[in-house]
């Protein structure tokens, strides 16, 4: 008989304490319920009421505009090129830092997190001192016709400084589980690191990649902080989708920038979603 | 070619793969993590010292820290108070509905900030849904401190949550069970069983969730309707500045906020640690 099972008998006949542990424990559901729902449930519906306030001919009519289709084109594009280059560069982080011992490593690890510390406002602010047009190394990049800030580099600059850790942190562990000895056996049957890489081991790596991958992308598509400092937010050119909807709110047009917010929502909440299911299969795995 | 220089052959090769690879790593996150983080460092201690005090002295900037500090302090407090219920309730109750309740607590990661924003606008701005009730109690919510609160406890409520959720799960009952045969209230076998079970998931937690309410910008802005000095944080007094050219105080209190930050992440490292070792004990 196990020490909870002891206790619930000892337990049974204080009836009245059940009653008060019953009134407690509803007490408590429903705060918890009232503050998720409250909290969260409730603005949500705010927009996508708001979004579909006049059926979905205000929303598309909202989305038919030139603006609001580049802002959406080009918040998707740097996403995507940030995701892939995440995958590549983030899963060779995580390969660096499970695999190899080099003094520094720890180091090495800390700042990978550093994304996570550092305000994403702070992101841009860093990035427009290093490279924008007062800096020295601006300058030069400029006179070589290379536009970092104020040009769609900045945006994926910045992205890809604030989702770093996402690859690398959801590929380390899986990576730290994987038995070394199959790939030393490869090595030993004669392949090189990269088909070992390659053969055995990717296909393990492949579903923490993806999801990695997937939330680096699903961040980047809200990411305002930093794109508002770094892009100069052009219209039709360097005007990301949520600083479009930051504009609409400021020109009191909430229709329109709840029906761009709708859209942006919808895709990164199917991400996130999608992303949980790859996770919670490769927990399985391990 | 004998196998011994075979051997002797592939293992170089190895090294020089190994070398190769590691330079790549360091070089990519050398330009994209640590140039910039040198770069505003380098930039601001050129500018002296003079101007790191000069910047302090300004009556706007230390109202903007004034008000970062007093929405993370309530927000941390918010959300870890409502994070440790919803935590517990997740954990140990059981009832139709709860996975779609834990769905819900994801959903903050997936809305962009400036959403977030829009959303208080629509609930609480001109002909929001509360607006009439709170305009009759004569409550400005909307572009002012309050808004600027609710928006920055909706992006910091994940963070507790996911942080003391699975130690809950992990802890199990049996402790509990058996404070409360010894004779202990619910209360006692709270504060003195769960909760030094979880205090180092609800520390990091905490932490994560100050670290990201000292830095929200694009749901305050849309909110704060920030007037000059008046509802401007940290991060907006940033902004400010960066908008009107002075870009040497930008730099600075953008410097701060990330040291500030930074130090965070350092006693979250420190508290991941004790929890590795609360888990595995």
């Amino acid at each position: 008989m196990s020490f909870a099972e002891v206790s619930r008998r000892v337990e049974a006949p204080a009836l009245s304490r059940g009653l008060g542990a019953r009134l407690g424990r509803y007490g408590l559901r429903s705060i918890a319920i009232v503050y998720l729902a409250g909290l969260i449930l409730l603005p949500l519906a705010a927009v996508i009421t708001k979004g579909f306030g006049n059926g979905t001919a205000a929303l598309t009519s909202a989305l038919s505009s030139s603006g609001a289709q580049n802002a959406i084109k080009l918040t998707l594009v740097t996403a995507l090129a940030a995701a892939i280059i995440n995958a590549v560069f983030g899963t060779l982080l995580a390969y660096v830092l499970v695999r190899y011992h080099f003094p520094g490593r720890s180091l090495l690890s800390a700042i990978v997190d550093l994304p996570f510390a550092i305000p994403t406002l702070v992101t841009g602010v860093m990035l427009v001192a290093l490279y924008g047009p007062a800096s020295p190394i601006g300058a030069r990049l400029a006179e070589a016709g290379i536009d970092v800030v104020f040009a769609p580099l900045g945006i994926l600059m910045a992205l890809l400084f604030i989702t770093l850790p996402f690859v690398v942190r959801t590929v380390q562990p899986v990576l730290s589980e994987l038995d070394e000895a199959q790939e030393e056996a490869a090595y030993v049957l004669g392949a090189t690191t990269w088909t070992t890489f390659r053969r055995v081991v990717l296909p393990a790596l492949r579903p923490a990649i993806a999801a990695g991958a997937l939330l680096s992308f699903a961040r980047s598509i809200g990411e305002f902080g930093s794109v508002i400092v770094v892009s100069g937010n052009l219209v039709n050119e360097t005007l990301t989708a949520p600083v479009f909807i930051f504009q609409l709110t400021g020109q009191f047009k909430p229709e329109e920038a709840a029906a761009v917010s709708t859209v942006l929502f919808a895709i990164s909440f199917t991400l996130v979603m999608v992303t949980y299911k790859l996770v919670s299969r490769t927990g399985e795995a391990i | 070619m004998s196998a011994g220089q075979i051997v002797l052959q592939r293992g170089l090769r190895r090294r020089v793969v190994r070398g190769l690879l590691l330079s790549l790593a360091l070089i990519y996150v050398g330009i994209l993590l640590v140039a910039p983080t040198v770069g505003i460092l380098w930039t601001v201690l050129q500018d002296g010292t003079q101007m790191i005090f000069d910047t302090f002295a300004l009556q706007d900037v230390q109202n903007a820290f004034r008000l970062t500090a007093t929405i993370t302090v309530i927000t941390v407090v918010v959300t870890a108070f409502f994070g440790v219920i919803t935590a517990w309730v997740l954990a140990r109750d059981n009832f139709p509905g709860r996975s779609i309740l834990n769905a819900f607590v994801d959903l903050p990661m997936a809305v962009s900030p400036v959403i977030v924003g829009l959303m208080a606008v629509l609930l609480f701005g001109r002909g929001g849904w509360f607006e009439p009730f709170f305009a009759a109690q004569g409550i400005q919510i909307i572009f002012a401190v309050p808004s600027m609160v609710i928006v920055t406890i909706f992006i910091s409520i994940p963070f507790v949550i996911r942080e003391v959720t699975p130690v809950l799960q992990e802890i199990g009952t049996d402790e509990e069970e058996a404070a409360k045969t010894l004779g202990a209230s619910s209360l006692q076998s709270f504060f003195r069983v769960t909760l030094p079970n979880i205090k180092w998931a609800l520390c990091y937690g905490i932490a994560l969730s100050a670290a990201r309410a000292l830095g929200e910008i694009g749901a305050v802005l849309i909110v704060s309707g920030s007037l000059q000095g008046m509802n401007e944080s940290a991060t907006l007094w940033i902004l400010r500045a960066i908008e009107e050219r002075q870009d040497s105080q930008a730099y600075v209190v953008a410097l701060t906020l990330a040291a500030v930050s930074i130090l965070l992440l350092v006693s979250i490292e420190f508290f991941k640690h004790r929890r590795i070792k609360e888990i595995s004990r």
